[in-house]
């Protein structure tokens, strides 16, 4: 079979990554805001006899990299071997794009431009003769709308045909002699050598070495240049891209973006601007506690009903005593409750910030935020991995790659747990609704809302305190420059939208959630039945860890949960309900409102719920975010750091809270 | 005149960019290019950031950043 490989380039947010997951049927998130993407991922897809393999690379605005996600686009394009490099351009800011297919056709033989989100152009009434700009180009050119999978036949036939053409050859005006002179040092068939010379009149140290590793450059002439390099060939580029474009694109109106500044003037207004943002939180919650609720008690009732009966079978069987006891009140328990308690809440949670996320809100509370991050010599787009992180920490964690400075970097990594995860969730629901909400039915749900979004609300204060600690202490420095890039509105696909948080998120963390939920009901199992002495394990344990509990306003129990759920946050509540129901054995749990009664007979209180609630949000990354952070700095110091930090903050909080109640 | 200083809908001509090699590097990849035009259309709630069209994109940068760009105004 034939097969070609295609590497997919664009400046960021173009949709490059919808066009890989259409073709390549995967599902790779796509978010509306530049940086999404922050690796190459890698997809095939067989069409007509022709196997196609495709390369989706990180947004880039230019091939001339800075951050790292620039550099990895680059080096792909340049080092690696492919068939056909596609440049996916933005319809509605052609400009930009073209800009990007010039220097990519400097650096390689073989293009096809792709001009996707057409549909949207349109509706702005942009007109582009796509003939016109295909002659002047001398690629072919695809208009696509990736969204709504038209134009995908088109480009896959595009990339069949494309040819092999000379490298484009840019008139940069007083440059060229200096870069014929450099020229002649270089030897290459591979690469183009008017780009090398640019590489080495920039002075880039980067591409230099690598260049001169592989033997392309054979000496180095030192010169002196008067000129800016670098501002010349953005010139020259930019003025190229000028004169192809003239006549190509028409519009229809003059304000084809006046719908789109009227909502941005609200969401980022001086009086309205951070109160939406608040309020649009409190709505998602509102919709989340009130939609789970009731699935919630019907899938509990569904699965203790059956508990009777299960156990009625395997004594049928006839399994010891000891071991129904263990599969019933130890795995089965823990995972009934874990799926019926943290399922609801994140299948409607998930789908929702999916949303706001493929709207493109996200930037806007960034661009809202920045001045407070600045403050504290951090990064604005910090703001974009606190929101990431809100549906899970490790993904936040990975997502401060975004940010260029890598001490930026390193204190978004370190504060994100400050924003709790989409798997703490549910859990806080249980105890804010149990300890300070009651069961009023009629403003429960409201006052519910209220204090998680005020948990929220805490966590950005004590980021901003932790970073701006941090850039004082261990992270000394100044802020770096901040550009961000305010993506237009875009109404996702709804079906796609739900899809792909209900599969690839919901369901994903329930799965780890349920792993873990097996062997740690099966342990929690073994140490209450096992003795020593007449006294459980578990006992002893529990007893252990008391004294550690009444110094944080918390018990053994609690402390032990909080450490067993390590693996994963939803397992907590569960944990503890098997510590008290195996240590006193007073209480069936058939009902989600015996949770009330079976943390009261524990001897909690309100003190006792915010202590556990302040350790639940603030004692360390679950195990999966914190092997993301050690992957992510590759440092056992940072790592340590990102446990050390939440744990301390945490006691402190409960210290504090200790001496109030006292 | 710099960019940081222009009003809100304003719209100017860039006649220079200046700074260090990383900053004008970025500015120019977003297209603050000299000879091109730009509209300041959106203040964040503390007046900084502010938020600038050009080439068609709406970008966001600091009043430290938008410094190091001189503008003057549209000549018509």
């Amino acid at each position: 079979m034939k097969s070609i490989k295609v590497a997919l380039v664009g400046t960021p947010n173009v949709g490059k990554s919808t066009i890989y997951n259409a073709l390549t049927h995967s599902h790779e998130h796509t978010g509306n805001w530049p940086g999404k993407t922050v690796g190459v991922s890698k997809g095939e897809c067989v069409y007509q006899d022709t196997l196609y393999t495709f390369y989706d690379l990180p947004g880039t605005y230019s091939l001339i990299s800075k951050s790292q996600e620039e550099v990895v686009a680059t080096d792909f394009i340049v080092f690696s071997s492919f068939d056909v490099a596609v440049v996916v351009c933005d319809a509605t800011s052609l400009e930009k794009g073209i800009n990007l297919v010039l220097q990519t056709k400097e650096i390689c033989r073989n293009v096809v431009v792709c001009i996707n989100l057409v549909d949207e152009a349109k509706k702005k009434g942009i007109n582009i003769d796509y003939k016109l700009l295909e002659k002047r180009l001398g690629s072919i050119v695809v208009p696509t709308s990736a969204r709504d999978k038209e134009g995908l036949t088109e480009l896959i036939g595009a990339i069949k045909h494309s040819q092999n053409k000379d490298f484009l050859d840019i008139d940069y005006g007083v440059l060229n002699k200096l870069i014929e002179e450099a020229a002649i040092n270089i030897k290459t068939d591979e690469y183009n050598p008017k780009w090398i010379a640019l590489k080495i009149l920039e002075n880039n140290k980067y591409y230099i070495n690598k260049l001169n590793k592989l033997g392309v450059i054979n000496k180095l002439n030192e010169q002196d240049i008067d000129y800016d390099v670098n501002l010349e060939v953005v010139l020259k580029v930019a003025k190229k891209a000028k004169e192809i474009l003239k006549n190509v694109i028409s519009y229809e109106r003059v304000n084809y973006d006046a719908k789109e500044r009227k909502i941005d003037r609200i969401l980022t207004s001086k009086i309205w601007g951070i109160p939406i943002m608040l309020a649009i939180l409190f709505g998602c919650f509102y919709i989340t506690i009130i939609g789970a609720n009731y699935p919630s008690s019907l899938l509990f009732n569904f699965f203790s009903s059956l508990e009777g009966g299960i156990i009625k079978f395997l004594e049928f069987i006839h399994l010891p005593a000891l071991v129904i006891d263990l599969l019933v009140n130890g795995v089965y328990k823990t995972l009934y409750f874990v799926v019926s308690v943290m399922m609801p809440p994140m299948m409607i949670f998930f789908p929702m910030f999916t949303f706001l996320e493929d709207l493109g809100v996200l930037p806007r509370i960034a661009f809202n935020m920045d001045r407070a991050f600045s403050k504290c010599k951090a990064c604005g787009k910090q703001a974009l991995t606190m929101c990431m992180g809100i549906g899970c920490n490790a993904v936040g964690v990975t997502g401060a790659r975004i940010i260029d400075s890598k001490r930026e970097r390193l204190i978004a990594i370190l504060t994100n747990i400050f924003m709790p995860c989409n798997g703490k969730f549910p859990t806080l629901i249980a105890v804010i609704t149990i300890f300070f909400v009651g069961f009023n039915k009629k403003y429960g749900s409201v006052i519910c809302a209220l204090i998680l979004t005020g948990v929220i609300f805490l966590g950005i204060l004590l980021t901003f305190l932790v970073s701006y600690i941090l850039s004082k202490t261990i992270l000394k420095g100044e802020p770096s420059s901040f550009t961000l890039e305010l993506p237009p509105y875009r109404m996702p696909n709804i079906i796609d939208t739900i899809k792909y948080s209900v599969k690839d998120r919901a369901i994903f963390v329930l799965g780890r959630a349920v792993k873990v939920a097996i062997p740690a009901g099966l342990l929690i199992g073994i140490i209450a039945n096992v003795k020593i002495n007449d006294v459980s394990i578990l006992r002893y344990l529990v007893n252990f860890l008391d004294p550690v509990g009444l110094v944080l306003g918390v018990d053994g129990v609690i402390i032990l949960a909080l450490l067993l759920g390590f693996p994963a946050n939803e397992i907590v509540i569960p944990i503890m309900l098997m510590g008290y129901l195996n240590t006193n054995a007073l209480i069936d749990m058939d009902n989600l409102n015996v949770l009330r009664d079976i943390f009261v007979n524990n001897g909690w209180t309100i003190k006792t719920a915010i202590c556990f609630i302040t350790l639940f949000l603030y004692r360390f990354p679950c195990s999966t975010t914190l092997l993301t952070i050690y992957k992510e700095t590759k440092s056992k110091f940072y790592t340590l750091l990102s446990v050390v930090i939440p744990l301390f903050i945490g006691i402190i909080l409960c210290l504090i809270v200790n001496c109030i109640f006292f | 005149m710099r960019l940081d200083n222009i009003n809100l809908n304003d719209y100017v001509t860039i006649i220079n960019v200046f700074g260090d090699t990383s900053i004008k590097r970025r500015l120019l990849d977003l297209g603050f290019i000299p000879g091109e035009e730009v509209k300041c259309v959106l203040i964040s709630p503390f007046k900084d950031p502010k938020a600038y069209q050009v080439h068609g994109n709406v970008i966001a940068l600091r009043n430290i950043d938008a410094h190091n760009i001189e503008v003057q105004n549209e000549v018509n």
